[in-house]
């Protein structure tokens, strides 16, 4: 040891790095702030998408408002009542529910017109109007959707009361993976990519930023350790830490909250891997270019965390969006590893969707760690 | 007191604008963010590829699927003649949806019996696929009414919607006003969580504790920059709601500020309390996410609360966020009564005193 060591062998590298990786690892065992968010921020969102959020919509409150009482309006009405999906105020007059329209305290409101009798009757096109608020347009296609829904039962159910030759066609719907269309099922995979992000890229460029900020991170560099080893002793702590992470979520997931798990294990590790090295290439590289924690957590914010719940087809479909907006999407990390992930969850081993997305993050990993690799040993030179 | 007060919200204000990168990470990104979001956050299905697979040699299969083709909804419709590549574009995400006919379709009809359609939908994109299954079946329900000879046609009953507030259900109108109040929160939040904790790591807090200035002067300094550069944010959004997306403002904008400032003090309340609890920078940020994912996921921003279990919704109650998008969306869209804003903002203060009292408390524990 006393004689100068050849710092380009191999054990010598070795022995820097796992003593680089040591340091990082204490650091994190003992910041509470890492476990917080590793561990308790990952089971407080499995618990809120196992028990609490679901974007089924279940017992909407609406008012249900017929104009003249009659045998036919009644059982209509009653219909209503009766829906799963809505807890129903009745009233005479639609006038009683518009205040309550506008606060909120229903979100829409069902006139049966007076006219609706006399026109069922003759056939001539009887109609229900269907007021709904439109503040929030997604809970007001379900309230239109289940109304829907409730007045063809009714229908149905009157006509097989009164049979009658019909012709028409049958639709078969089958909806796989998710037969009973369990929105825990797809959220559950998303918010492994969301805990994913914040461990790679924001936790990392925080960490790495205030070394920068302190100038440990000169420091370092004025010691025989190289660029790469640096960044090396960086990455693998927070791989590891976010691969703990992603597992206990996983345990969480499949024994707890009873989401399936239909894929492989292999599969499963290798899309997260392949994951972490463009969100911990990422957060490396923010971290290097702003050299201070306060820059660097806005930038993790904004590059990382946001694109991964809006831009990766966690909550709202990538098609759909503007086509600017789908090109920003294509180099957001997350928008590759979702789709994968409810794969091995619902459907099982997909391979040749799993190969292609995992090259495309392998390739942005490159890229993002080039990048890291280049901004932070310009400071050497 | 008013100049040592002053004094403080000067140094504050040079603390994060002097930089001239925070200075553009304060202005530029939540911008960005509000029109990139505002139109990334559909929940609409534009552009859907499905893959259909025809059995049926008749006409009628061949008019279902121009019906389809002809339907905005929809961009490329796959033809295949094969199952397993039917399965295959399906397991590989490649179509949302695959349509298969049977091969007596036509016959049936003409026969006057029950023409067969299978839809097959991706579960694992299940609110699309619900979507998507809900247009498709209008496109075929459409057609077995037109196909329907009047003695067989069924009763039927139309449903005449009407959208309040947002007559086509655009929904930047909806996401606009939401973004408004969510960015507030991200940017008020990370600010102001950032100010204590960093003074703290780098030892300035205890000299700030030692100046002649009071507790409350001290929080007063904290409290008042962030809540300027918050209410320049929303002034900013309010601006780009109005003029960039044309979202009509029909309630009154003094009303929108009046409750913006509580809803401001309770954000820079909690911040300021998660920043004193904090010991590091790092601490500070993480602990203000480990506040704003639930924050967001529990304001029936994208779902409702009715629709959360009866014990989830009292944790709402201590939301700002679940109060303040009440009162953006009902000011621009509703024109909310009075009643109803005041209704929502007691809470913000009240949520606003008890996290102030409480950050002073712990800054007045770390005297003694």
């Amino acid at each position: 040891m006393r004689n100068a060591p050849n710092m380009s062998t191999a054990s010598g590298r070795t022995r820097r790095l796992a003593a680089l990786v040591r340091k990082e690892t204490y650091q994190i065992i003992r910041d509470p702030s890492s476990i917080l968010i590793a561990f308790v921020l990952p089971l407080i969102l499995l618990f809120l998408f196992g028990y609490g959020v679901s974007l089924d919509a279940t017992r909407t409150r609406i008012g249900v408002v017929v104009e003249t009482m009659t045998p036919l309006t009644q059982d209509l009405a009653s219909s209503f009542a009766a829906s799963r999906y809505f807890e129903v105020r009745q009233g005479r007059d639609r006038r009683e529910f518009e205040e309550a329209l506008v606060v909120g305290d229903v979100r829409g409101i069902v006139v049966i017109p007076d006219s609706f009798a006399a026109d069922f009757a003759a056939q001539n096109h009887p109609q229900v109007q269907v007021i709904v608020d439109g503040t929030d347009p997604n809970t007001a296609n379900f309230v239109q959707g289940y109304a829907q829904g409730v007045v063809t039962t009714w229908l149905r159910q009157r006509a097989s009361e009164t049979p009658k030759e019909t012709a028409g066609i049958t639709v078969e719907q089958r909806f796989w993976f998710n037969p009973e269309l369990t929105s825990r099922y797809f959220l559950v995979p998303g918010s492994i990519a969301i805990v994913m992000t914040l461990i790679g890229t924001l936790l990392t460029a925080l960490v790495v930023a205030r070394e920068w900020e302190r100038g440990t991170m000169e420091a370092m560099m004025a010691t025989p350790v190289t660029a790469f080893e640096l960044l090396a002793g960086k990455i693998l702590p927070y791989f590891i830490l976010a691969m703990t992470s992603m597992t206990l979520c996983v345990i969480v997931a499949v024994f707890i909250f009873g989401v399936p798990f239909r894929g492989s294990i292999l599969a499963l590790y290798a899309i997260s891997a392949a994951f972490l090295l463009p969100a911990l290439g990422q957060g490396l590289l923010i971290s290097a270019a702003t050299k201070n924690q306060f820059l660097a957590s806005q930038l993790a914010l904004l590059s990382a965390f946001l694109p991964a719940f809006l831009l990766s087809g966690f909550l709202f479909e990538i098609g759909s969006m503007p086509i600017v907006i789908q090109w920003i999407s294509a180099v957001v990390p997350a928008r590759y590893l979702i789709p994968s992930l409810q794969t091995v969850f619902l459907a099982g081993d997909v391979w040749p969707l799993f190969l292609t997305n995992i090259s495309v993050l392998l390739l942005a990993g490159a890229i993002f760690l080039g990048l890291a690799a280049r901004s932070t040993a310009k400071r050497l030179g | 007191m008013w100049e040592r007060i002053i004094a403080l919200v000067i140094k504050e204000l040079l603390a994060i604008l002097r930089d001239p990168r925070g200075r553009m990470v304060i202005i530029v990104p939540p911008i960005l963010q509000l029109v990139v979001f505002s139109y990334a956050a559909t929940l609409e299905v534009k552009n859907a590829d499905i893959v259909i697979l025809n059995r049926d040699s008749g006409k009628w299969g061949h008019e279902l699927i121009q019906r389809i083709d002809g339907a905005p909804t929809f961009r490329n419709l796959i033809r295949t003649s094969d199952e397993r590549v039917l399965h295959d574009l399906i397991e590989r995400q490649e179509v949302i949806a695959a349509l298969q006919i049977g091969p007596t379709f036509s016959r049936d009809i003409e026969a006057r019996r029950s023409g067969d359609v299978q839809i097959i939908l991706d579960g694992r994109r299940s609110n699309a696929a619900q979507i998507v299954s809900s247009y498709l079946s209008q496109i075929v329900a459409t057609l077995a009414d037109d196909l329907a000879t009047p003695g067989q046609r069924a009763a039927s009953v139309t449903i005449a919607p009407r959208y309040w507030f947002n007559p086509n259900l655009t929904f930047v109108w909806f996401t606009v006003p939401s973004l408004v109040a969510i960015i507030a929160l991200l940017i008020g939040l990370v600010v102001t969580a950032l100010s204590v904790a960093r003074e703290r790591e780098l030892g300035t807090f205890d000299q700030l504790m030692v100046s002649p200035l009071r507790t409350h002067e001290i929080l007063i300094g904290k409290l008042t920059p962030p809540m300027m550069i918050g209410l320049v944010h929303i002034t900013l959004y309010v601006l780009a709601a109005i003029f960039l997306f044309g979202i009509p403002l029909r309630g009154s904008l003094i009303l929108l500020y009046g409750s913006a400032i509580f809803y401001l003090a309770s954000v820079v309340g909690i911040g300021l309390f998660i920043s004193s609890l904090s010991m590091t920078q790092q601490q500070a940020i993480l602990g203000a996410f480990v506040f704003i994912v639930p924050a967001v996921l529990l304001s029936g921003f994208a779902t409702p609360i009715e629709n959360m279990p009866d014990w989830l919704q009292p944790v709402t109650f201590v939301n700002p966020l679940r109060y303040f998008l009440i009162v953006v969306k009902g000011v621009f869209l509703k024109d909310i009564p009075v009643s109803e804003v005041v209704h929502n903002t007691i809470p913000l203060a009240l949520i606003a005193l008890c996290t102030l009292s409480a950050a002073a408390w712990l800054f007045r524990s770390r005297l003694e």
